[in-house]
């Protein structure tokens, strides 16, 4: 009905680049908020999980019980969007977890691929190159820092873009993922992209 | 992919940039590394001895043993800090290759150089480095510093002067903004900083770089409090080995840092974590013993 109400767009805010985010949203008319606990999560049409260090977050969504409440979100029709470390915690299957967790690392699982962290090696080999990406009709100057990778990708989900023969943009339904920082550039055209996904009813 | 780059200013901020709203933690042994990264460090700090230690111990305090920094990085998956002596060139081009993720160029170790920093633009690896005012920040971030940090004084427990150059950073920046445009040379040369970082801060109303809190941080309550004021996330080094339960104290400066403005949050998080670090006054240092004082 009041359909001039802007879509309200989560940014999970436990740690690392959420403050670009929600910037870069409400600078493209999406009402923004910060999730640190369940309660933050609802009436929200989508979430950004940003990047960050992706061990430090999943302590963060053990400690303050997020996980049931953003997989409720997904579940609901909301959009899910993660970057660099928020692509990590999507993913189904995640390589290169800390040793000390058996190598296992908690994920929501909603994005069948399975992520390679650290992809690229440690932060003297993190790059910044321009991206050509599906749907998008100029290069997209894309930083990878500490990166992962997509190294496997499920049948049920698009690459939109690779680099050095793996995936690192990908969607599948209404949840994106993506390598690199959009976040740490001035180009909006992810984001938009993004907004694009949420589904009309959840967004009042 | 000739247009690939690497080791770019851009780079080196925006891997700072993600440890924002995060803790880094001093460790001095692997098992260490790993309590830091199970408690939810967003990056480890390798040194041979805490602050505290370090401190009561004496004498020359240099980088660390390359064999233990590998131990470190193999241990954990989260980046791993570590620290040279101010001006020690050589030092900072061995963490390099080891492959080190962050440098602090810190005034904890003993000085190599007693008038000038290394210039980090010579380096692909990104820096950190120490203030306690806005023109040596302005220094370092002109020498190349992708992050900045208050000196606070390392190893007391007490959070004193860490506020103190959190404040008078904060505030300088806050004086700059009010100054009209003609009026910022004059700034650049009293503050003793590069004119085109001066003109930065006037416009943005911030350093071009993330601003950490570091020095005395010993309760989760410290860590909010430096987030309050207004910074960007914390680095804890003898805080928390130097305290009864480092396991739960480190997951509690964690959780503080993130909750920082949740007092309901914070209380909870605060409760039964055993005795901190006992803790120094400072006034009782005499001046040879404070390590915020170097840097130039």
């Amino acid at each position: 009905m009041a359909g001039k109400a802007a879509p309200v767009v989560g940014v999970l805010a436990l740690q690392g680049a959420f403050r670009e985010h929600r910037q870069r949203l409400e600078s493209l008319g999406a009402a923004g908020r910060e999730v640190r606990l369940p309660a933050d999560v609802d009436g929200l049409a989508g979430l950004v999980l940003p990047g960050g260090e992706s061990t430090t977050m999943t302590r963060l969504l053990d400690s303050f019980d997020l996980w049931e409440p953003i997989a409720a979100l997904h579940a609901r029709g909301g959009a899910l969007w993660g970057t660099c470390a928020g692509a990590i915690l999507l993913a189904a299957d995640v390589l290169g977890a800390p040793p000390q967790d058996g190598g296992h690392q908690r994920s929501f699982g909603v994005l069948d691929v399975t992520v390679q962290r650290n992809a690229f090696g440690r932060q003297v080999d993190s790059f910044t190159t321009p991206l050509d990406v599906r749907g998008l009709d100029a290069p997209f100057e894309a930083v990878f820092i500490r990166a992962p990778t997509f190294v496997r990708v499920g049948s049920d989900v698009d690459v939109l873009a690779d680099y050095a023969g793996h995936a690192v943009l990908v969607r599948q339904g209404r949840v994106l993922a993506s390598a690199f920082h959009p976040e740490l550039t001035g180009d909006a055209r992810l984001h938009r992209a993004f907004l694009e996904m949420l589904v009309p009813e959840l967004t009042r | 992919m000739s247009e690939t780059t690497t080791g770019t200013p851009q780079l080196n901020r925006g891997f700072a940039q993600m440890f924002k709203g995060g803790v880094i933690m001093d460790v001095v042994t692997p098992e260490q590394a790993r309590i830091a990264e199970a408690a939810g460090a967003t990056a480890v700090m390798a040194l041979e001895r805490v602050p505290a230690d370090i401190r009561r111990d004496g004498g020359v305090a240099r980088m660390s043993d390359p064999k233990m920094i590998k131990e470190i990085i193999a241990a954990v998956t989260i980046p791993v800090m570590a620290k040279v002596r101010i001006g020690h060139v050589v030092e900072a081009q061995i963490l390099q290759a080891l492959g080190v993720d962050f440098i602090d160029e810190s005034e904890v170790l003993t000085p190599a150089d007693d008038q000038f920093h290394i210039l980090k633009t010579d380096f692909r690896v990104p820096f950190v480095c120490g203030a306690k005012n806005l023109g040596e920040a302005l220094r370092r971030v002109g020498e190349g510093a992708s992050m900045i940090r208050t000196k606070g004084e390392a190893g007391t427990g007490n959070v004193v002067e860490a506020v103190r150059h959190a404040r008078t950073v904060l505030g300088e920046i806050r004086a700059i903004q009010s100054r009209p445009t003609e009026e910022l040379m004059t700034v650049a040369r009293d503050l003793q900083a590069p004119y085109e970082l001066v003109k930065y801060v006037h416009e943005h109303g911030r350093l071009p770089v993330v601003n950490f809190a570091a020095g005395g941080v010993a309760t989760p309550a410290d860590a909010a409090l430096m987030m309050v004021l207004g910074l960007d996330g914390v680095f804890v080094g003898s805080g928390i080995f130097k305290s009864d339960n480092p396991e739960r104290r480190a997951q509690a400066i964690v959780k503080a840092v993130t909750h920082y403005q949740n007092p309901d949050v914070l209380a909870e998080i605060s409760e039964d974590l055993g005795a901190p670090m006992t803790g120094i006054n400072i006034d009782e240092l005499i001046p040879a013993e404070r390590l915020a004082s170097r840097g130039w």
